[in-house]
């Protein structure tokens, strides 16, 4: 892009794709903008009203906005934690050289192709289900009271769930780190007379740095939605117990007919979402720079 | 303290035997270096040494104890690698104290032997900044200084200068001297190039396909080839080899004569030959030249000599520096 001309050229060419982004970008975001100061309920679908910053209040004051923030929060670290400690584990592990290698890391790999509503129902009614669940089978086993997951420990049932989707990606992306590191590097430091752990603390765990960096990055954007996974399984409940903002939303917009308190939720959730956003890249994007 | 034995060490990676059985004493203090084109196994044998790969047979001794099965940190030796292999995340100062505080030493020890070593290695102004910064010299340095500060019984550098420029490389290789004047550790040094090896050691290993070819000093080995292997890969450029009519006339089947030791003129001579390529260089001059009846042989002549591409030179070889080699490729003794 020297000249003149190139420039021209290469603004013209790149123009269709902009312009559709921004499409597909701002217009929903005007519309959720525009809605949210609308009174506008499925219900009396005609009496569609100016309401200034009611729908606000109406999502602010609701008894389950703070604890589907609550809640979206700890899903959020507790994915967060298991997928990159459980990440580097695993990717330490299949790093090894053993017999079938190549098909340990597809397997290792295939969640991650797995549906959220599809995963989440498998883990629903085969895994954790307290009647035919292969938990409670394993329960029984030992002699143990099946435990009701998703009655009893709702969130953490969904964080599990997620936690496995999500693990295959923080392995895949912490083993391509991992086989980056220089094996001289590791030569050196046992020559330095470090042993297996202080190898793993002063070598591997600072190369690994950016790769978690990029980990926590891109799973904490998409981890703010988890949506599908809590709507097969707990339906946000008991109670609020597993809602997370998103289905706080859906909750308000599809439940409750009130589209325009779901879009205030909505406008909220974005609001928060890029504080979190700024908040990341300044304390871990700093990373990615060296 | 710091000499090294080693007994039939030997080498396997599956079927392929690196290393069949090599003998090699190393005393304390030497500067050894184990020489030979890519592929020779003098890598393998200095990893053997470290303890970096296990010894399929033989026996690895330092300082008469036997360390075959002791692991890399306790044989007390340190290596400088080819990448250097530095820690990119550490300063300079933490490269450094990194086998110090492995060792749990007190942190003020650390301090000051990592700022001595800083001062030998001119590093001191370095002390603070990231590998990542630093120039491939600096570098270098700072991978020498890790392996000083642990006071090792030896030095083991695996090509430390391959990944430098020529006049870089003349630089280190003097320091790296010095360092060992000043240290009088016990050295070995892996390299391909024949010039670090003749520059520098006290004793020269020559490897071929894991076998050691011969063992001496430089200009032993200068002087006296064992045989046709070391005669060619010592010295540059490399010995000429004749053979025919003017060997069997010295009673040899191959008859070896260095560049130097051709005496070149304009008017008259032994032989007498075409000039391929002219290398002048001003201090010496090099001529590929296509002799008659003989074939191509390079010769040197000190000084600028005015020859060019196609110009006819007349030469002489010195018969008294003549090396003369049997038919299984053995030095003839005198």
């Amino acid at each position: 892009m020297a000249t003149q001309n190139t420039k021209t050229l290469a603004r013209v060419m790149m123009a269709p794709s902009v312009i559709l982004l921004l499409i597909w970008m701002i217009v929903p975001l005007a519309m959720t903008l525009y809605y949210s100061f609308q009174n506008y309920n499925l219900l009396t679908p005609m009496n569609v009203s100016f309401a200034g910053f009611f729908n606000y209040q109406y999502f602010y004051t609701d008894p389950a906005f703070f604890q589907s923030i609550w809640n979206t929060l700890v899903l959020v670290l507790g994915v967060l934690a298991i997928t990159v400690i459980g990440g580097i584990a695993i990717a330490l592990l299949i790093d090894q050289p053993i017999f079938g290698q190549g098909i340990v890391r597809i397997l290792v790999i295939s969640p991650f192709f797995v549906m959220p509503p599809v995963a989440a129902l498998i883990w629903k009614n085969m895994i954790m289900h307290p009647g035919y669940g292969v938990l409670a089978d394993l329960a029984q086993f030992f002699g143990a009271q099946p435990i009701d997951w998703f009655a009893q420990y709702p969130l953490l049932s969904v964080i599990i769930i997620v936690a496995w989707q999500w693990l295959p990606f923080a392995t895949l992306i912490l083993l391509t780190a991992l086989q980056s590191l220089d094996g001289e590097q590791k030569e050196a430091a046992e020559m330095d007379g470090a042993n297996a752990v202080q190898r793993f603390i002063h070598l591997t765990l600072p190369h690994l740095s950016r790769a978690i960096t990029v980990v926590i990055l891109i799973q904490t954007i998409f981890l703010l939605g988890v949506y599908a996974e809590i709507l097969v399984t707990t339906n946000g409940g008991p109670g609020y117990a597993s809602t997370n903002l998103t289905f706080l939303i859906y909750r308000t917009a599809r439940l409750g007919y009130d589209v325009g308190g779901g879009a205030a939720g909505g406008i909220i959730a974005v609001v928060l979402a890029n504080i979190v956003a700024f908040f990341l890249m300044r304390a871990v994007g700093k990373n990615l720079d060296k | 303290m710091g000499s090294i034995t080693l007994k039939n060490v030997s080498k396997t990676f599956g079927e392929a035997k690196v290393i069949p059985s090599i003998d090699l004493e190393i005393n304390n203090g030497e500067f050894v270096v184990f020489v030979g084109p890519s592929g020779c196994g003098k890598s393998t044998l200095l990893r053997l040494i470290a303890g970096l790969e296990d010894v399929s047979g033989g026996h690895i001794m330092i300082d008469g104890k036997d360390v075959t099965d002791a692991a890399p940190a306790e044989r007390g030796l340190a290596m400088v690698f080819q990448s250097y292999a530095l820690y990119p995340h550490m300063s300079v100062r933490k490269n450094i104290a990194f086998p110090l505080k492995m060792a749990k030493m007190d942190q003020a020890q650390i301090d000051k032997k990592v700022g001595d070593a800083a001062r030998i290695l001119n590093l001191t102004d370095y002390l603070e900044r990231r590998p990542g910064q630093l120039s491939g010299g600096q570098r270098q340095r700072v991978a020498i200084g890790r392996a000083i500060v642990r006071e090792p019984s030896a030095f083991l550098f695996d090509e430390p200068l391959s990944n430098l420029d020529a006049a870089l490389r003349g630089t280190m290789r003097l320091e790296i001297s010095d360092l060992h004047h000043q240290l009088k550790t016990t050295m070995i040094y892996v390299t391909h190039d024949q010039i670090e090896a003749m520059t520098m050691a006290d004793k020269i290993v020559v490897l071929n396909r894991g076998n050691i070819e011969q063992v001496g000093s430089p200009l032993e080995l200068y002087k006296t080839p064992r045989n046709l292997f070391v005669a060619g890969f010592i010295g540059s450029p490399k010995m000429n080899f004749l053979e025919g009519e003017y060997a069997k006339s010295k009673g040899a089947k191959t008859a070896g004569v260095r560049p130097e030791h051709i005496g070149l003129s304009k008017d008259s001579g032994l032989w007498s030959g075409t000039v391929t390529v002219a290398e002048h260089l001003g201090a010496d001059t090099f001529l590929h030249l296509d002799v008659d009846g003989i074939g191509p042989i390079t010769a040197r002549a000190g000084g600028e000599f005015g020859a060019s591409y196609g110009d006819k030179v007349f030469l002489t070889p010195d018969d008294s520096k003549l090396h003369r080699f049997d038919d299984k490729g053995l030095a003839i003794k005198a």
